[in-house]
């Protein structure tokens, strides 16, 4: 493992367990560290458990390992859920007044939790009754336990404030344990109150009173536990670097990509996206000192998101919508319209899992097939699958070129493991990123001229004039149609017309480049070779990374355009390799049966996971491994993350 | 030079069925086009999926012909992306009321300055003649094996309920009438719904032609047929609202006409209210170069590539180190 440090805050919903994190993870950013942070969160709004995964490293890290080194509670349900993460040398926060809980009582604990729990003491033999006997448990195995008064602090900050009422104190338990935490790890303090100011922005009072908070617990921890050996050094960089998470980054993608309509439905985890794009929709235009904007409307449903966002992309605005799973079965109607009327249109896909409603708050990635299959019919499509959240950046902005160039619905899948995942990055360059139109004519271009929106072309691409330029007109309709857009049923001109608007995949296929559909990693003439899509980048790498210092070489052909399928690439990489692994997140191992169906290639291993969690570098470490010591099983199911 | 008639057909051919109503809509809408004066390249004719769902190929202007019932989200991307075109949606009953219904009440809230016409003819045509949402309880039209087992919306008060500031109907085959009704609703700031009661010759055997001008209701002393439809302005009713305390009692007093139905069926202008703000002028109010450079007009890169946008300052909040 690399010489990190893992972080995790839980508490019920609603406890601030989101603002205790982002004041964690920017803290040690500030500190020149590197974060890398994954929210897991349940459908509900108040009461319901959630946690925050913290994972701190001199260096980048792309990806969770299922390992704890302090965890830090807010309620006694947290340290149920997660003592068994907590590694040995590791630390609990608790409050000191959750010892005496018994874990019976803890009501708010899912009866499949329950059973599982009772499974895992069964097999421990041990049956603690209350928390602090679980406590007693776990400092078996070395891990130190430090309680805090979080009550009596709060009475004490509540007289020097003069606040009386406890519900508005209780609301900075989560900044009682960041204390406690940056104290035992003696980290810079300046770091965390300048996250503090940041993270509570223009609120002086609530400021005030958390840095009150934050000393409180940091100096009773200095004071109490100095010695906790937490290792959490600041370190000196010069990088200029960002930290945000998934749904910011495709943001600022579409709006550098010049995005100018945005329309969405709320849905989970998709709508941060717009949220964003909307605090943010009045922007400056580069070299000038005008300013421009960008529309953001939230739509009755997704099937009024995508047929608006076809509209406006008629008029020549770069047009998009983003969504998630049930958000896209909707659309698939207004997908094929915009298939067969020839419109780039991008849809930011964000899934989690399936099928229905599903797991909403959860990761998946089980929607590939449903990205490059949804609507009936045949029309091309281009897929684009980012695979961390600087992808997500470039992906969402090259988008619109393959839109634009291909006329043509552009879905670009993201995942919820990306969506809300939040990451430190050296700063996005900007140079990286190019705006391509493809044919798009003006007014000058088409005067005088019967101008032809579907006329027949070699590449399949008609020329294209934004609605509502003067000077022309011309129709569009669902109906198969003839070059002026008039409905037709005549056989001989859906013959041609549907042969033209197919020919443009073939014509995507050709020109684009392969470094824009595949990322390869590790040695070419590696053995064994790993194929995915998606999130699971970033454990993969690192999973390959332990092997390669086990003395096990492979590589690994990420898929960024599974449609049009890099055949040829996939093939040749594909050809030379003794062992052939894909890793997945959904059951059927989708991306798999593409290759096969695609190129005939059948893979040897699977490794999958649909539990709702992402994968991490340890689990998908050791799966990698059982299969170059020849002991795994065709198929691997993974189960981790809590 | 002044546009002719001639300057909004195309050489589609018609295939609507002998004496449809849709041929006295198609004809007032280009009528109105000419009065108004509007450049064909100006304008956008949406349809959605039904009988009227080919007007827009019959029409010399930008035509968008859409899924079933989605017309008017499509319109309101093409609208708000550029303000400057007039845009002016066709919708069926079936089509407007039933499967798109979440879209008619959305779009009544949003005030948008467009224009949306509902060929209302009681059945679903082109599926051969099944009861649409605005038919009538217990009525059976000739082709519906049983009668109607659901009540028939009421267009004109839904309208009134979701927002639209502009609400009148008319009839397909008093041209006069209804072309002048359409100039009203385009000329109308904010969003204006025309409801056209139309007969279906082939499928709808109640409310005919002759039922509409009343030929079963004949006037002992004159001997002539006592027409169903009057007209609101005739009857001394005024639904604009000048002021902002009007708006409840013209709401009230529109609501009241708007159940008139039987042997009186009002036409002509039900409600108007341009006091309220078009969408347009909310976005104005947030993005203020909004109306001089709409979606559709940003420039979003140079002659490079290079973006336009600038995100600097989003980068700039986001910076933790450096």
């Amino acid at each position: 493992m690399k010489n990190d440090f893992i972080w995790m805050a839980g508490g019920p919903q609603g406890s601030g367990v989101d603002s205790s994190a982002n004041i964690f993870a920017r803290a040690c950013c500030y500190g020149g560290l590197h974060v890398y942070g994954k929210r897991e969160y349940s459908s509900n709004i108040k009461g319901m458990h959630s946690y925050f995964h913290i994972r701190v490293s001199p260096s980048e890290v792309g990806a969770i390992v299922n390992r704890v080194d302090l965890l830090c509670t807010f309620d006694a349900e947290s340290v149920v859920r997660h003592i068994w993460e907590v590694s040995p040398g590791g630390g609990i926060i608790c409050d000191t007044g959750i010892i005496e809980t018994k874990i019976s009582s803890i009501l708010s604990l899912p009866f499949a939790f329950i059973e599982e729990w009772n499974k895992s003491l069964n097999e421990r033999g041990i049956h603690p009754e209350t928390v602090g006997d679980l406590l007693d448990e776990v400092k078996k195995n070395n891990v130190k336990i430090y309680p805090i008064p979080y009550l009596e602090m709060l009475k004490e900050i509540g007289k020097e404030i003069g606040e009386q009422q406890l519900s508005k104190l209780t609301r900075m338990i989560n900044v009682l344990s960041l204390g406690a935490s940056f104290g035992l790890a003696n980290y810079d303090k300046e770091y965390v109150e300048k996250a503090i100011n940041m993270i509570f922005g223009k609120k002086p009072k609530i400021i005030s009173m958390n840095l009150l908070a934050l000393n409180k617990a940091y100096d009773y921890t200095r004071k109490n536990f100095a010695d906790a050996g937490i290792n959490l050094k600041t370190l000196r960089t010069d990088e200029q670097r960002i930290f945000l998470q998934g749904t910011q980054a495709v943001a600022l993608g579409k709006l550098a990509g010049g995005c100018r309509v945005q329309t969405y439905y709320p849905i989970t985890p998709a709508a941060d996206e717009s949220e964003y794009i909307e605090e943010n929709q009045v922007f400056e235009i580069t070299g000038s000192n005008k300013t421009g904007g960008i529309l953001v409307v939230q739509t009755e449903d997704e099937i009024a998101a995508i047929t608006m966002a076809t509209g406006s992309a008629l008029t020549g605005a770069r047009s998009a919508t983003s969504t998630s799973g049930p958000g896209f079965s909707l659309m698939a109607e207004g997908l094929g319209w915009a298939g067969i009327n020839e419109v780039p249109v991008v849809i930011n896909y964000y899934q989690r899992g399936g099928p229905s409603t599903g797991l909403p708050t959860r990761h998946g990635q089980d929607d590939l097939r449903f990205a490059i299959h949804a609507s009936h019919g045949e029309f091309p499509r281009i897929i684009v699958c980012s695979g961390d959240i600087e992808e997500c950046f470039y992906d969402a902005a090259r988008a619109f070129n393959y839109a634009e160039r291909y006329q043509t619905p552009v879905i670009h899948l993201i995942d919820k493991a990306l969506a809300n995942s939040n990451k430190s990055y050296k700063i996005f360059d900007l140079t990286l990123v190019k705006i391509e139109r493809g044919e798009l004519l003006t007014e000058a271009d088409v005067a005088g001229k019967n101008y032809r929106r579907f006329e027949f072309t070699d590449s399949g691409i008609s020329p294209r004039l934004p609605i509502g330029t003067p000077g022309a007109v011309f129709w569009n309709t669902g109906d198969e149609h003839n070059e002026l857009g008039h409905v037709t049923e005549e056989s001989m001109m859906r013959t041609r017309m549907h042969e033209k608007r197919m020919r443009k995949l073939e014509t995507a296929d050709r020109e684009i480049q392969e470094k824009e559909r595949v990322n390869f990693f590790g040695d070419e003439d590696a053995p064994m070779t790993i194929v995915s899509w998606g999130s699971p980048k970033g454990a993969i790498l690192e999973a390959m990374e332990m092997l390669r210092k086990d003395g096990f070489r492979m590589n690994f052909v990420q898929v960024r355009i599974p449609h049009p399928l890099p055949k040829k690439y996939i093939e040749k990489i594909l050809g030379n390799s003794s062992k052939k692994i894909v890793v997945e997140g959904n059951y059927s191992a989708q991306l798999a049966g593409i290759i096969r169906e695609e190129t005939g290639i059948l893979m040897d291993y699977f490794i999958l996971k649909w539990n709702g969690r992402p994968m991490s570098a340890d689990e998908v470490y050791e799966a990698l491994l059982n299969i170059v010591q020849n002991r795994a099983q065709t198929r691997q199911v993974l189960t981790g993350g809590a | 030079m002044a546009l002719k008639l001639s300057d909004y057909r195309t050489q589609v051919f018609n295939d609507w069925c002998p004496g449809c109503g849709n041929f006295g809509i198609l004809t007032s809408l280009q009528m109105a086009l000419v009065d108004l004066a509007l450049q064909p390249s100006r304008v956008v004719i949406l349809s959605g999926i039904g009988c009227h769902g080919k007007t827009p190929h019959f029409v010399n202007a930008y035509g968008v012909h859409t899924l079933h019932g989605r017309a008017l989200p499509f319109a309101i991307g093409i609208k708000l992306a550029n303000p400057e075109l007039e845009v002016i949606v066709h919708g069926g009953d079936g089509d407007g009321l039933g499967i798109g219904a979440g879209h008619f009440v959305n779009t009544g809230r949003r005030n948008l300055d467009m224009t949306y016409i509902i060929h209302d003819n009681g059945v679903y045509g082109l599926t051969k003649g099944q009861a649409s949402p605005t038919l009538k309880l217990g009525v059976k039209t000739k082709a519906m094996p049983k009668p109607n087992i659901n009540e028939g919306v009421n267009p004109i008060a839904l309208g009134l309920a979701a927002g639209f500031t502009f609400i009148a109907r008319s009839y397909c085959y008093d041209v006069g009438h209804l072309k002048e009704t359409i100039k009203m609703a385009v000329k109308h700031k904010g969003m204006a719904l025309v409801i056209v009661q139309q007969w279906c010759p082939t499928y709808n055997d109640i409310n005919t032609k002759g039922w509409y001008n009343g030929e079963d209701r004949i006037d002992p002393v004159t001997g002539k047929p006592i027409p169903r439809l009057y007209k609101l302005e005739e009857s001394g009713y005024d639904g604009v609202v000048h002021k902002p305390e009007e708006v409840i009692p013209k709401t009230v007093a529109a609501l009241t006409r708007a159940f008139e139905w039987g042997d009186k069926i009002p036409i002509g202008v039900f409600y108007q209210n341009e006091l309220l703000s078009t969408y347009q002028e909310r976005i104005s109010q947030r993005i203020t170069t909004y109306p001089g450079t709409p979606p559709a007009k940003e420039i979003i890169a140079d002659n490079m590539g290079e973006p336009a946008t600038s995100i600097k300052k989003m980068l700039d909040e986001l910076k933790v180190t450096g």
